[in-house]
């Protein structure tokens, strides 16, 4: 495994008094993609610029490489950032902008010339040396803010939310060479996003944040799988959560029926929350054959699949489902002892933007 | 420290910007004619004031004609600006340099260029010359107020507003010039601004007959500025002074709109 | 709609043409005649009131009007330029309140300003009675140059601020993160980012202060004491005493052009600044 490279201890930074960071500690390792994911106020950019050195944290430390860098100034910190727009110089071409961290070092021109070339390669632009920055596309933009931070050769890239402001084909595009890109200078990205699809495309690691407390921290498999609670469950991916109580072992009990499942470690009659995402709803035409038994209620083509909203006395389940059954049929739904996620009872409802 | 280096520089700043004007305040309330010493508190200037039918004269003079001209250019730079903002490209272009020469020009050649005109058609220099020469200056600066706000403006809300019946007037009445309304403030705001402390083209346009207190100040300059103009001057500068500061309380935004 | 649209601003073009066009012509007309003014048919070519400008005694006066303009402005522009950044940086609450009190004092009547000066700057005035006190030499300011210099710095200084600001102020944050991000420090932010960002406001402050400058009679009226009379009291004087309109009248055309060629030079510095 790849030894550590960044350590967040107890990080903390308020606002007038509101706590943006509350006390997260975090570890990064070399070379890994890491994803910060939240909605918007969750503190995720606020722990990046920490890191970055634009905000100093009220308490909490952050050390780098096992040395402490909360009083170094971003222009001394071997990490550099891609910001949320780019912020390029308007009065530099893109030659310029992207040597704009080596001229600062004084670096030789001819070796300028060689880095800033092969940057250019790196992304795509050879060609586009130079041009202004406001004649760009907003993805070439994107590569010229990449470029100007990975010429450095920082040991750790931080971007925020770099991929917000393009639609979504030329998103999902960048995703695929920011990837690609990240492997082949083989360097720690740090990524702020509040698009969950982004987080799970892109990363090694996702930590989920909101209120300025890191939620739960995992591979995209984990947190997909197994949030930890009702806030992860229903900011990843859709969801139905259910209240239930944990008869024993392997034995949880909702909407009246006693289910089994493969989480243990609560106590008995436990209250806890279960996860089931849509596509874990199986649905079949006889009643009689499924473990819970309901009415259509709703009908809806996503392109790939239907979604279906299966109405019953405790409540309405959402399926997802390549086969349709019109409105008003009655159905029952199996559910495999698997596909439920047990977590712990949040004190707190869920809140999302 | 750096902190520190910075405060004190400001006040130097302030202390440059404000010593002039403190000054004449404090002479106001001197009973020493002289300008170089104090000779006790008075508010005999005040006084006379009110009796001096020359200032008097001068200040109606001024703020006469700081309105006229205020009104006269707003309206007339308002519906030019809507004007020009229809025009193609070319005339736009050739209105908006001809509008620019009055701003650009020095004040000095503006004003002779005028004066050299009515005298040239045997006007004679008086009120009405130094109204038409107010106007002049005033109303470039009008349009260049508005025709930002025109420009930002949905070119299909005039449209809309006739797509649901209403006359182009009336568009323009209830639809645009609410919109732009910002922008004729701002421009009726500088017209005021910029008439009411002119010197230089009313020097050259108002003739013997006619004073404004800029005139007459400078004619009082180098003998001597009767300490009742000092009285004036601090009425009137702190009547602004009260003006701006109860606006900055209300809102924020009138301040900008000042600004 | 479009087309009935921009009749209003027909009327509005033939009083520029009347009111803005006609008199400059006339300006140019007079300065390349020689004549009665009051009678066009007596009125004939001559470049006479050009030569006459040539002559060294106004050739000093032209080049000593730019001369002053010009060391105000750089005045202006080194004690503008520092209070516009802190103005720029000061917490968004107290900006506009501080900006509030560098145009306050341009509410007060602008040759009463220059007339406190005097009084400041008189051979017994405020300022020497304070050197006095101090038991200090008192100073030879008034009237001088020094003193016309002073009193252009001080009526124009809001003018170099005001630009600057609204550009600085508008520099996106990040893009100075940006800079500290990649390895430059304060010092470096500045001469390689922020100033070259700022090069607008720079250039139209320095317009808007040199031209005022070059062009004034007042200040130089009041606290030079005609000592050393500038382009602007030459202008005076042929239009309000001497009644030479031909000569004032090239004077002034000198003026616009020279106003002209220095704006042009700006505006390519403003392009070049803002794109090398």
């Amino acid at each position: 495994m790849a030894k550590n490279l960044i350590e967040l201890k107890n990080l903390t930074k308020s606002y007038n008094g509101l706590k943006a960071v509350d006390s997260i500690s975090l570890t990064i390792r070399e070379k890994e993609f890491v994803t910060l994911l939240g909605p918007s106020g969750c503190g995720k950019t606020t722990t990046l610029r920490m890191i970055g050195g634009f905000e100093d944290p009220d308490d909490g430390q952050i050390l780098f490489e096992g040395k402490l860098l909360n009083d170094e100034p971003p222009y001394k910190r071997n990490v550099n950032t891609v910001f949320q727009r780019y912020a390029l110089f308007p009065h530099m071409n893109v030659y310029e902008n992207i040597a704009f961290g080596l001229r600062i070092k004084k670096m030789a021109a001819d070796d300028i010339k060689r880095k800033v070339e092969r940057m250019l390669k790196l992304v795509d632009l050879v060609g586009f040396d130079k041009r202004d920055v406001d004649s760009l596309s907003g993805g070439q933009q994107q590569r010229v803010a990449i470029a100007r931070a990975l010429v450095n050769e920082p040991k750790v890239l931080l971007l925020d939310e770099p991929l917000g402001a393009l639609d979504l084909k030329l998103r999902k595009e960048m995703q695929m060479e920011l990837l690609d890109m990240q492997r082949s200078v083989g360097i720690t990205f740090i990524y702020v996003t509040h698009d969950q699809e982004e987080a799970l495309t892109m990363s090694d690691t996702i930590v989920v944040m909101n209120k300025g407390v890191i939620q739960q921290v995992g591979s995209p498999q984990d947190i997909y799988n197994e949030p930890v609670n009702r806030f992860v469950a229903d900011f990843i991916g859709e969801s139905n959560i259910i209240e239930a109580n944990m008869i024993e072992d392997l034995k949880v009990r909702f909407d009246g029926i006693t289910f089994d499942c493969i989480d243990k470690g609560f106590m008995d009659n436990e209250p806890v929350d279960v996860v089931i995402r849509p596509e874990d709803l199986v649905i079949v035409a006889n009643p009689s054959e499924g473990q819970i038994q309901g009415t259509v209620s709703s009908v809806v083509f996503k392109g790939v699949h239907y979604e279906m909203f299966v109405a019953n006395d405790h409540r309405e389940y959402m399926v997802h489902s390549t086969i349709m059954f019109p409105v008003g049929t009655d159905v029952g739904m199996n559910i495999s002892p698997m596909d439920i996620q047990v977590m712990k009872r949040g004190e707190e409802p869920c809140e999302e933007e | 420290m750096k902190k520190t280096m910075k405060r004190l520089y400001m006040g130097l700043i302030f202390l440059f910007l404000y010593a002039p004007i403190i000054l004449l305040i404090v002479y106001s309330f001197n009973s020493s004619k002289s300008r170089g010493q104090w000779g006790g508190f008075t508010l005999k200037w005040y006084a006379d004031l009110f009796q001096d039918r020359q200032i008097k004269e001068a200040f109606i003079y001024t703020i006469v004609i700081a309105v006229l001209a205020t009104i006269i250019s707003t309206i007339f730079g308002t519906i030019a600006a809507i004007g020009i903002n229809n025009m193609r490209r070319f005339p736009r272009k050739v209105t908006l340099n001809l509008n620019n020469l009055p701003v650009l020009n020095p004040d000095i050649v503006t004003g002779v260029a005028l004066m050299t005109l009515f005298i040239s058609v045997n006007l004679q220099l008086g009120f009405m010359s130094m109204l038409i020469a107010h106007i002049v200056f005033c109303t470039p600066f009008v349009i260049l107020a508005v025709l930002p706000k025109l420009r930002q403006l949905n070119p299909h809300l005039a449209e809309a507003a006739m797509d649901l019946g209403a006359k182009p007037s009336y568009a323009l009445r209830k639809v645009i010039i609410p919109q732009i309304f910002p922008g004729i403030v701002s421009g009726a705001l500088i017209a005021f601004t910029l008439s009411i402390d002119d010197f230089v083209i009313s020097f050259f346009t108002a003739g013997t007959q006619v004073t404004n207190l800029s005139i007459l100040i400078y004619s009082m300059a180098k003998r001597g500025v009767k300490p009742s103009i000092n009285a004036l001057s601090t009425i009137m500068f702190l009547a602004v002074l009260i003006l701006l500061l109860l606006i900055n309380r209300k809102s924020d935004k009138g301040e900008e709109l000042l600004l | 709609m479009r087309r009935r649209m921009k009749l209003l601003a027909y009327p509005y073009s033939l009083w520029m043409a009347v009111f803005v066009v006609v008199p400059l012509f006339l300006v140019f007309l007079y300065s390349i005649t020689k004549g009665d003014i009051h009678d066009f048919s007596t009125l004939e070519f001559s470049l006479d009131s050009y030569k006459r400008v040539a002559e060294p005694l106004f050739l000093k006066v032209i080049g000593n009007s730019f001369f002053l303009a010009l060391i105000s402005t750089v005045f202006c522009f080194l004690l503008g330029y520092p209070v516009a950044m802190i103005i720029a940086r000061t917490n968004q609450k107290y900006r506009n309140k501080l900006l509030m009190f560098i145009i306050i004092p341009m509410w007060m009547n602008f040759l009463l300003r220059t007339y406190a000066w005097m009084a400041i700057l008189s051979p017994n005035g405020v300022l020497n009675r304070f050197l006095g006190v101090l038991g200090l030499a008192p100073l030879e300011i008034m009237p001088g140059q020094g003193a016309v210099l002073i009193g252009m710095v001080y009526n124009f200084l809001p003018f170099m601020i005001l630009p600057i600001y609204t550009v600085l102020v508008k520099i996106d944050r990040s893009l100075l993160e940006a800079a500290d991000d990649l390895g430059a420090n304060k010092v470096k932010t500045f001469f390689r980012v922020v100033f070259p960002l700022s090069i607008p406001g720079v250039v139209s402050g320095i317009t808007m202060v040199f031209m005022p400058a070059v062009s004034t009679f007042v200040i130089s009226g009041l606290l030079g004491g005609g000592k050393t009379p500038l382009i602007g009291d030459l202008i005076e004087q042929q239009f309000m005493s001497d009644r030479n309109w031909h000569f004032g009248s090239s004077l002034s055309i000198i003026l616009m052009v020279m106003i002209l060629i220095s704006m042009a030079v700006m505006s390519r510095m403003d392009r070049k600044g803002s794109s090398a």
